[in-house]
């Protein structure tokens, strides 16, 4: 294993991913994937686009299954958990979806209310109470009244966060968190990411590209390009990094491991253009 | 070209195989989904009560022209006494259930799944499981009860208002005795056998469509074309079936 173990006890690890295979439409995903996810930090999942940092999030959740490996969240096999027991596991995980993925049939209110009425039975009072209190949190208690298509793509995406946060998780996954906010927007967020993971000792694990943003709340950074993991470490140790996938993804070069163009055929050929093999 | 019929073949094969399992899976979810019986509750609003404009106003026209269609055969062989009977039995029988079981179809069927469709489309099918909150039982089994709830209703509406077109065509505009028109109609249909039959039949009509649209709803791919797709194969499926069902259940029934 070239990266080593970073967290060898389980207790201070609360996801650990060994082995990780996955192919999707012909095209290999993760390709033997190490990771681990250290338990009450802020560990951040980057890498270029398409490179998978979603589909682990789905892996994790056991939203898709990966072809070979194992995950293990809590010392549990996620890896062929039968549905009832991934439901139980799902109740102390909080996810923000890219799209938000909120009700469209209900207000704001309700959903960020609707994790606590499927599963708690409380009085309207208390339900209030905590709705009201983490739509404070993301700054939209005014907006409680509100229906989805009212907001903006930010304001959606933070009734979102407060959805995923209501019912107090242990583990939190952010899946983009950042995109769409303006920078008061912004700030309030990563304030309350660090906030949640300080005061309630919540792991959390944000999908996001923007470094800068990453560097200010992360504990941990895990790099994954070309189905593996090819960096880890604190974000600053990652900024000074000077290997070339490190360099190539803080520095944005088109060149280098990582190639900026989708595979395809060459392009003079594709414009039409004499090459030199037509002639 | 023979290769491309046998997998048509074999893909609408597994389809309907696919639509029964998933049809078990429903009945499964729905004890879990009886705590959530407000959302039942909605849906047999939303697929009942708001169908009940289109249900009246067909139902109205159909009898109508049944009442004068009707009258005119029957004057022929000078028995237009019979014609609250042979309505109300054409209602009762068939016209009511299979009619109703279209026009829901269209209305309801079309709106379920392009709903599903557009809620698997935008995640948020995914985000229920994620709040480990079961679709299967919050969405689909709610639906799949209130269109078996629903139908029969609708098509006891759809009866009444036929009834009452036929009348108004048969008694106030063409001079049918009032009292021959009613007296012959409730003298010869049975409770038990024309109308609960009819009823069951809504039934069962109710539950398929709404189980073809909840399907169709599910598993259409997240596309814009996907869900088109989706609605018009509700359309044509279901109402394929209720024609075929309906066949076999009067044979049985009779």
């Amino acid at each position: 294993m070239s990266h080593g173990t970073p967290y060898p006890e389980d207790s201070d690890v609360l996801v650990r991913i060994r082995g990780l295979r996955t192919r999707l439409g012909g095209k290999t995903i993760f390709d033997g994937i190490d990771l681990d996810i250290p338990r009450g930090r802020i560990t951040a999942i980057m890498g270029p686009s398409g490179t998978g940092k979603t589909t682990l999030l789905r892996h994790i959740t056991g939203q898709t299954q990966p072809d070979a490996g194992s995950i293990r969240v809590d010392g549990r096999e996620v890896v062929g958990m039968r549905r009832g027991e991934l439901f139980d596991l799902r109740e102390r995980i909080g996810y923000l979806f890219q799209n938000s993925a909120l009700l469209t049939d209900y207000s704001v209110y309700e959903n960020v209310a609707f994790p606590l009425r499927q599963h708690l039975r409380l009085p309207e009072a208390i339900v209030r109470n905590l709705v009201l209190t983490k739509l404070q949190a993301v700054g939209l208690r005014g907006a409680a009244e509100l229906m989805p298509d009212e907001l903006s793509g930010g304001m959606m995406r933070r009734v979102a966060l407060a959805r995923a946060i209501v019912r107090d998780p242990d583990l939190i996954l952010y899946d983009e968190p950042f995109v769409g906010l303006d920078p008061i927007a912004l700030n309030q967020v990563l304030k309350l990411i660090r906030t949640l993971n300080d005061t309630l000792g919540v792991t959390s694990v944000l999908v996001a590209h923007e470094f800068a943003a990453v560097s200010r709340v992360a504990d941990v950074v895990h790099l994954i390009a070309g189905g593996k993991r090819v960096a880890s470490g604190a974000p600053a140790e990652l900024a000074r990094g000077d290997s070339p996938w490190t360099r190539q993804f803080f520095g944005g070069a088109a060149d280098g491991p990582v190639p900026f163009q989708y595979p395809a055929r060459d392009y003079a050929l594709d414009l039409g253009f004499p090459t030199e093999t037509a002639k | 070209m023979k290769a491309r019929s046998n997998s048509r073949l074999i893909d609408s094969v597994a389809q309907i195989g696919a639509c029964g399992l998933f049809l078990l899976q429903i009945v499964g979810a729905i004890p879990k989904s009886l705590r959530h019986f407000r959302e039942t509750l909605r849906q047999i609003w939303f697929v009942g009560a708001m169908s009940l404009v289109i249900i009246m106003t067909c139902g109205l026209f159909v009898g109508m022209v049944l009442g004068l269609q009707l009258y005119y055969v029957l004057s022929i062989f000078g028995g237009t006494a019979a014609l609250g009977t042979v309505v109300s039995l054409s209602l009762y029988r068939e016209l009511g259930p299979v009619v109703t079981a279209l026009l829901f179809a269209g209305r309801a069927g079309t709106s379920v799944t392009a709903e599903i469709g557009l809620m698997r489309a935008t995640d948020q099918l995914s985000a229920m499981e994620m709040m480990a909150v079961d679709p299967l039982a919050y969405v689909a089994a709610p639906r799949f009860l209130a269109g078996i709830v629903a139908m029969p209703l609708l098509a006891c509406v759809f009866n009444a208002l036929g009834i009452f077109g036929a009348h108004l065509v048969g008694v106030s505009w063409l001079g049918l005795d009032n009292g021959t028109f009613w007296s012959n109609m409730t003298n010869s249909v049975d409770v038990w056998k024309d109308v609960v039959n009819g009823l069951w039949k809504s039934a069962a009509f109710g539950g398929v469509i709404a189980l073809i649209a909840v399907f169709q709803g599910y598993t259409t791919p997240p596309t814009s074309e996907g869900v088109a797709y989706a609605t018009t194969r509700t359309v044509v499926f279901s109402s394929i079936v209720v024609l075929a069902l309906d066949f076999v259940m009067t044979a049985f029934l009779m």
